[in-house]
């Protein structure tokens, strides 16, 4: 999926995915859910696309696509790096993680990296809260991260 | 005879399932099971899985290797049980990646004296310093207990003494498992486990009981909604049954939006078969025939785990057309959440499923009359399902006679924070905090103060520590500002500031308020901004007042719950901590040393012996000085990220922080 990410969606690629999905009601999500697992991102033209599909006004899609945290309408970076921000990862050093991070990459959270390495985002509690501060790194899970231990995850991935 | 078929089918798939449940975990082959949950993940389990694995394979020892979820103890995974034939199974923590080689050689060791010779349990570690050391120190340190179970061959152990049990362990003893009965024990993606304990016994009992009758059993369990309003499940489904209409949906609300709870996670990455057996009985209760689980996408493993079990119910046909035979129909499908809080209220939730965006919209129509697509539909919460298949069993005065006044039954609270056993555990509704905190949890670590305790998330209160007496259950809860909700409890001590606390429960709702209602759109950004200016030393005296009033008013004008319990961590804090609030606005300090701008760093030259790890830490160089030397840091150039507070040795501790110069 990482790699997939970095693709650039084509109109051809979004009507791939569109291909033999149930238009039926309450369809949208899903394939809004579809698309980004496809390509990582939900980029304007994909917006377009859904909407046709789906018969829907685009603005109705995009609109459920901003309403939803789940959904990055911009590229993400090749590792994806999500801190978390809940309660108790907030109270256990989550903030300091996440600025330190902001920091190093010189990137505000939220966005990738020039190169297109890495992008910084926050989510609402993975659901560790006894291991604050959490973080995950390209879809696993690390507990208990500090400001030294986080760089060193990030030097070792491939 | 079709009926008889299929039931009879069903049984022996349940004798053969018990016989291999039996042969695996008192069998002849040696099992070692990991607890391989995210929580566990997070630890590195399937590491230290790998490593345990690799060394066996090495020493050519035969034994089967078995996921299962999480027994709640968080605090001490790697969580890794070993079970040798003719021995009782035995349950160690902290199994790490580097120590899982040796840890599987210590275990393993040959010898006439017993190799898992770990006599005493790390809770014990008093009692074990007066032993002699004959048994390995090692296995020692990490060994919690016997996981002895009921179907299991009583087994002395045989060791001198005799090992506690884990169920005898200060964090487990205290706890009913009704819910989480099976967390931990089973390997959640193995059907046969579940059915083997009792899974779907219930649900054959209930097929055969009139639904009303079903419905009578859960109101007599007085069990009430776990995912927060806590209104009374029994009730809920008779509304939805009397309700007219033939197609009726059933919805398991797994969205578990309070960040910082994890109950419902545990729940379904342990034990998901617990859910889809109660959505089941809630389906026969109401003659649903569709059901959606509504789970987060933020929880993958769960995601997946609900979908092979989905997929082995549909296999035994216990989902499906014609289940067991009865002409029962139901089938369940899985609703990806996309990722907002205000998805977990149910009239945004159905929004959500119908594929609009998720807001709430008000109420009446209730969901049993017009719920999704405008027909009947119930919403039950992960963990109140989790309850259905024992109350069935046992009965409702069984469930009922566990808990206080109108809060019956037990309750999983995801307990964190600044505790020492943090973790996933049940109580019996009407455990005082005290018992939960310093009991279960085993108090604050460095024997700091316990300060406050948060209950019920965003939309909970803060509650201070003179109430550690207090008992956890709804209407103690609310009578003092706070809430259950969904049952996460997260302990603060003395370093932890309560205005920013509350500031960042309001950047939470405030952020995820759907912008529907005014009040809760602009109150709650209103009220960001007063918390905020006064974490920043800008707070005036007349900011209490207008707190106040502004939370007032979005208590009382917003529509769903999530702007009425907005003000709760405002309003709590506001009645127990109004200290810390006069020490902001009027001295311009932080009690807690939390608020950047009413602090600043320093070195005590007293203490510095300049060893300069302070200054190769600090991002932007603000820190100056010779080796050997006192350093020094530039106020002006320091950001306040708290790098050199962190990297100065424990031996010197020579960075500190203090109140900052007031500026305003
Ligand atoms: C803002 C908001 C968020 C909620 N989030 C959840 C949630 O994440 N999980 C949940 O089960 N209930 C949540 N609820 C409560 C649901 O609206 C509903 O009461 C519950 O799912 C009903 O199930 P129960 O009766 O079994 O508790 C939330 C309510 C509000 C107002
Ligand atoms: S109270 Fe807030 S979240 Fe609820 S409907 Fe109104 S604006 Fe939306
Ligand atoms: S707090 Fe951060 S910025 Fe300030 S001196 Fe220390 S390391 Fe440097
Ligand atoms: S608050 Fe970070 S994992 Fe829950
Ligand atoms: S042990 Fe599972 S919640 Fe942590």
């Amino acid at each position: 999926m990482k790699n997939k990410a970095a693709k650039e969606a084509t109109e051809d690629e979004v009507q791939e995915i569109l291909k033999g999905f149930p238009s039926g009601k309450g369809a949208t999500i899903p394939l809004l859910q579809k698309v980004q697992a496809e390509n990582g991102y939900i980029s304007a033209e994909a917006v377009r696309e859904v909407a046709d599909f789906l018969e829907l006004p685009e603005s109705e899609v995009y609109g459920i696509a901003t309403f939803y945290s789940e959904f990055k309408l911009i590229k993400p970076g090749r590792h994806h790096i999500k801190i978390c921000m809940g309660t108790s990862c907030y109270l256990g050093g989550g903030k300091e993680l996440l600025d330190h991070l902001s920091r190093e990459l010189e990137i505000l959270p939220g966005r990738t990296t020039e190169d297109g390495e890495f992008s910084l985002e926050t989510v609402a509690c993975l659901g560790c809260c006894s291991k604050s501060p959490v973080m995950s790194v390209d879809g696993r899970i690390f507990g208990g991260v500090s400001l030294s231990s986080a760089d060193n995850i990030l030097a070792h991935l491939d | 005879m079709k009926i008889a078929s299929d039931s009879q089918r069903f049984a022996l798939f349940r004798e053969e399932a018990k016989s291999a449940w039996l042969e695996l975990i008192q069998g002849n082959r040696p099992l070692i099971c990991t607890g391989m949950s995210t929580c566990g993940m997070s630890a590195e389990a399937a590491n230290s899985k790998k490593a345990m694995e690799e060394e066996l394979r090495e020493k050519g020892i035969d034994a089967r290797s078995m996921n299962v979820g999480c027994l709640g103890l968080c605090y001490a995974e790697p969580l890794v049980y070993i079970k040798i034939p003719g021995k009782p199974m035995i349950c160690y923590g902290n199994i790490t990646p580097e120590i899982a080689p040796n840890f599987i050689n210590e275990v393993f060791a040959t010898g006439k004296t017993s190799t898992t010779s770990a006599t005493f349990t790390t809770y014990a570690v008093s009692a074990a310093s007066s032993r002699s050391g004959s048994s390995s120190e090692f296995l020692r340190e990490r060994c919690l207990g016997t996981l002895d179970l009921p179907e299991m061959e009583k087994m002395d152990s045989l060791e001198d003494p005799a090992l506690p049990s884990i169920w005898e362990h200060p964090m487990i003893k205290p706890q009913i498992r009704i819910a989480l009965r099976n967390c931990g024990i089973i390997d959640p993606e193995c059907v046969e486990h579940y059915i083997a304990r009792g899974g779907y016994t219930a649900l054959e009992k209930a097929l055969g009981m009139p639904p009303e009758k079903v419905i009578e059993e859960v109101k007599a369990s007085g069990l009430r909604g776990r995912g927060g309003a806590g209104f009374p499940t029994g009730m809920k489904w008779e509304f939805c049954r009397r309700s007219p209409g033939n197609e009726k949906y059933l919805i398991c609300n797994a969205d578990e939006g309070d960040p910082g709870a994890f109950m419902d996670r545990s729940i379904l990455e342990g034990d998901p078969h617990a859910v889809i057996e109660g959505m089941l009985i809630a389906a026969h209760a109401m003659g649903s025939t569709e059901g959606f689980i509504y789970c987060r996408a933020e929880y993958p493993l769960a995601l997946k785990r609900l979908d092979i079990a989905l997929q082995q119910a549909r296999d035994l046909g216990l989902l499906g057309e014609n289940i067991l035979g009865t002409g029962m129909n139901f089938d369940v499908s899985i609703k990806d959440g996309a990722g907002a809080f205000v998805c977990g209220e149910e009239t945004a939730l159905m929004a959500s499923i119908e594929g609009r965006r998720g807001m709430p919209r008000a109420r009446p129509p209730f969901p049993a009359n017009a719920g999704l697509w405008g027909k009947p539909t119930n919403i039950n919460n992960v963990e109140t399902l989790s309850n259905l298949s024992s109350i069935i069993n046992q009965g409702g005065n069984w469930y009922s006679k566990f808990g206080i006044g109108r809060s019956r039954g037990t309750k999983t609270l995801s307990l964190a924070g600044s505790v020492r056993r943090a973790g996933l555990i049940e109580v019996p509704l009407g455990m005082t905090l005290r018992e939960v905190i310093y009991g279960i949890g085993g108090g604050i670590p460095g024997d700091k103060a316990c300060k406050a305790i948060l209950t019920g998330g965003p939309s909970g209160g803060c509650l201070p520590a003179e109430f550690l007496d207090l008992p956890v259950d709804y209407e103690s809860l609310m009578e003092k500002g706070s809430i259950m909700g969904s049952g996460s409890m997260i302990v603060v001590d003395e370093d932890t500031c309560i205005v920013d606390t509350a500031r960042f429960f309001l950047s939470f709702t405030q952020s995820e308020s759907c912008g529907k209602c005014t009040p809760c759109r602009i109150g709650t950004r209103q009220m960001l901004s007063a918390l905020e200016k006064i974490c920043q030393g800008r707070g005036e005296t007349t900011d209490i007042a207008r707190l106040e009033k502004l939370a007032n008013t979005v208590r009382s004008g917003s529509l769903c719950g999530l702007g009425a319990g907005a003000p709760n961590p405002v309003l709590t804090t506001l009645k127990y901590f109004r200290r810390e609030y006069d020490a902001h606005i009027l001295e311009k300090r932080c009690p807690s040393m939390v608020c950047k701008d009413l602090i600043r760093y320093y070195i005590d030259e007293q203490k510095c012996h300049g060893c300069g790890l302070c200054k190769d830490s600090c991002p932007v160089g603000a820190i100056s000085g010779e080796k050997k030397a006192a350093h020094v840091i530039d106020g002006n150039a320091c950001i306040k990220c708290g790098a050199c507070l962190d990297a100065c040795p424990d031996k010197f501790k020579a960075v500190a922080k203090g109140a900052a110069q007031c500026v305003y």
